[in-house]
């Protein structure tokens, strides 16, 4: 489903941040993306998501080139990827409601037609009393729900989280790793990126990518 | 969070209704978006009191110069051994068969010291000061006479009498109401450029604090379309409201000197304004001036918005 093949990116003059990477990411894989802070693992979440170009090297999402890429073909392959910031990037002008239904409602659908799977899947992530709630009000679990049920509540192929258990206790680390099972076991192909080695050892049986130094190694 | 906050927030959200209002992705207002209604009503109510001054003073001087055309006059000189009230009288009488002409007034001795007062104090003679005498004509504005026609027929019987069709002062008139218009179309291009500029930067003032919005709105697969119509529907709102704030203000200012100037004819100042600007009045054509300038701000700066947002989101690529 992803394809990188010698992938270099630097920041402007900067020095190179990743450097010949190379994977596969089969569809309906889970994988943990770890390594130490600042070794690039937002940078390459953000090369996932197109929101980067590379320095050098091919991306290929979805059968597509990713230097193909235009500014009108974009928000297509955006619709099938969910992503979760590392800073939620949430809109605090609207309910927490408004916020997971903002992919929907970018591609038209009124607000009748979803609502019954907004308002489930707020239920699903425990959100459901916080459903009317505005964002700087919301504690920084509940945004992080908030972020992940944005993330998901469009069905993607394919889910992005940055560090989605970095400002939550244990137990709800436990619960948001069972969350993302669950979309795994729908079909989505998920890339989790963590430092949290206790959380990567609650699900053995996903593939680690780790970084470091701006190299990749891959873990089946 | 603590228990306490998420009582209270329990406490907001308890009841459940059917009908959820939900919020518009680009807020409805904002300090910047307040900010920005202020200006454009500003630079919207300078530009229409400038354009609508223009019409004003144009239409104005049209009228003066029309009214110049309604009448003729003649002039009968004094001259040695002839009688100039007869002379005068009679060429009166003459005017007054020429076709197209309506009446013929004299002016009588006490208008004419009316006119030369100002000049020659309270006491002369009139009758011992060579003075010409000025007689009237009312001109059938459907179908004016020929001033050669007149003249004809005056020269034979009163030769001292020459007929005065106003033409240089209607040029004069043409002309300083062409330099006046020519300077108000100057003094609203100046206007209208300030308006514009402000405009942009205001309304990119207003853009940046959205920067957020959109690029969020980007992130969650949102086109390039949809994006700029939330934000182009948001600031023609903000520029209608703020425009027809400066527009009607505009148009208020007018409609209160119209009716002070209506108000005040009684009076001799009243009377003096009354003959320099008419009744005050913005004709069809000042209402429209009007109006178009406060869709053009409106048009301005929805379009400001567009552009603003594209750079955005093509920067973010
Ligand atoms: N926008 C940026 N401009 C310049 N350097 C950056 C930028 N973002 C990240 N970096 C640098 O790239 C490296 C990798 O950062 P990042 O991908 O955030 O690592 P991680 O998420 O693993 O902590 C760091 O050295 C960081 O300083
Ligand atoms: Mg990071």
């Amino acid at each position: 489903m992803i394809r990188f093949e010698n992938v270099g990116l630097r920041y402007g003059m900067g020095p190179e941040v990743l450097s010949d990477i190379s994977f596969n990411i089969p569809a309906g894989s889970f994988q943990f993306l770890t390594g130490p802070s600042g070794a690039g693992k937002t940078t390459l979440l953000r090369l996932l998501f197109l929101a980067l170009k590379p320095t050098r090297g091919l991306i290929n999402i979805f059968g597509q080139d990713a230097s193909d890429l235009s500014l009108g073909t974009l928000p297509a392959i955006r619709r099938r990827i969910g992503i979760v910031f590392q800073d939620f990037r949430l809109l605090d002008h609207l309910t927490t409601y408004e916020n997971v239904a903002l992919p929907l409602r970018v591609i038209g659908q009124s607000e009748p037609a979803y609502r019954k799977d907004v308002e489930e899947l707020l239920q699903w992530v425990g959100l459901d009393h916080r459903m009317d709630a505005y964002p700087p009000v919301l504690s920084g679990g509940e945004k992080q729900r908030a972020a992940i049920a944005r993330a998901v509540i469009a069905q993607p192929d394919l889910l992005l989280a940055d560090e989605p258990t970095g400002n939550v206790d244990p137990t709800l680390a436990r619960r948001l790793l069972r969350l993302f099972s669950e979309l795994h076991r729908l079909g989505t192909t998920v890339v989790i990126a963590t430092h949290d080695i206790a959380l990567m050892d609650q699900y053995e049986h996903a593939r680690r990518l780790v970084l470091n130094e701006g190299r990749l190694h891959v873990y089946d | 969070m603590t228990e306490q906050a998420t009582a209270i927030a329990l406490d907001e959200t308890g009841g459940k209704d059917d009908t959820r209002v939900i919020n518009p992705i680009v807020p409805a207002n904002g300090i910047s978006g307040r900010a920005l209604v202020v200006v454009i009503a500003i630079m919207a109510f300078l530009a229409s009191l400038t354009i609508g001054l223009v019409t004003a003073i144009s239409n104005a001087a049209e009228s003066w110069a029309g009214d110049l055309g309604k009448e003729l006059t003649i002039q009968v000189m004094p001259e040695e051994g002839r009688d100039i009230v007869a002379d005068t009288l009679e060429a009166a009488r003459i005017a007054q068969t020429v076709p197209g002409v309506l009446n013929a007034r004299v002016l009588d001795d006490s208008a004419l010291r009316g006119l030369l007062e100002p000049w020659l104090g309270a006491d002369f003679d009139i009758d011992e000061l060579p003075v010409p005498r000025l007689i009237v004509i009312g001109v059938d504005p459907e179908n004016p006479p020929s001033v050669e026609a007149i003249q004809a027929a005056l020269s034979d019987t009163v030769p001292a009498a020459s007929i005065d069709d106003h033409k240089i002062w209607q040029e004069r008139l043409h002309i300083m109401a062409r330099t006046i218009v020519m300077a108000g179309i100057g003094i609203f291009a100046l206007v209208l450029a300030a308006t514009v500029l402000s405009i942009i930067f205001a309304t990119r003032g207003a853009m940046a604090a959205n920067r957020d919005i959109v690029q969020v709105l980007h992130l969650v697969g949102a086109r390039e379309r949809f994006i700029a119509w939330q934000f182009v529907r948001h600031f023609l709102f903000l520029g209608l409201k703020g425009g027809n704030a400066g527009g009607l203000l505009a148009l208020f200012m007018f409609l209160t000197a119209g009716w002070f100037s209506n108000h005040l004819i009684a009076t001799p100042a009243g009377a003096q304004i009354e003959a320099m600007f008419g009744n005050f009045g913005l004709g069809p054509d000042g209402y429209l001036a009007i109006v178009i300038t406060v869709l053009l701000v409106a048009g301005l700066t929805a379009i400001t918005a567009y552009i603003s947002v594209v750079r955005i989101v093509r920067n973010m690529v």
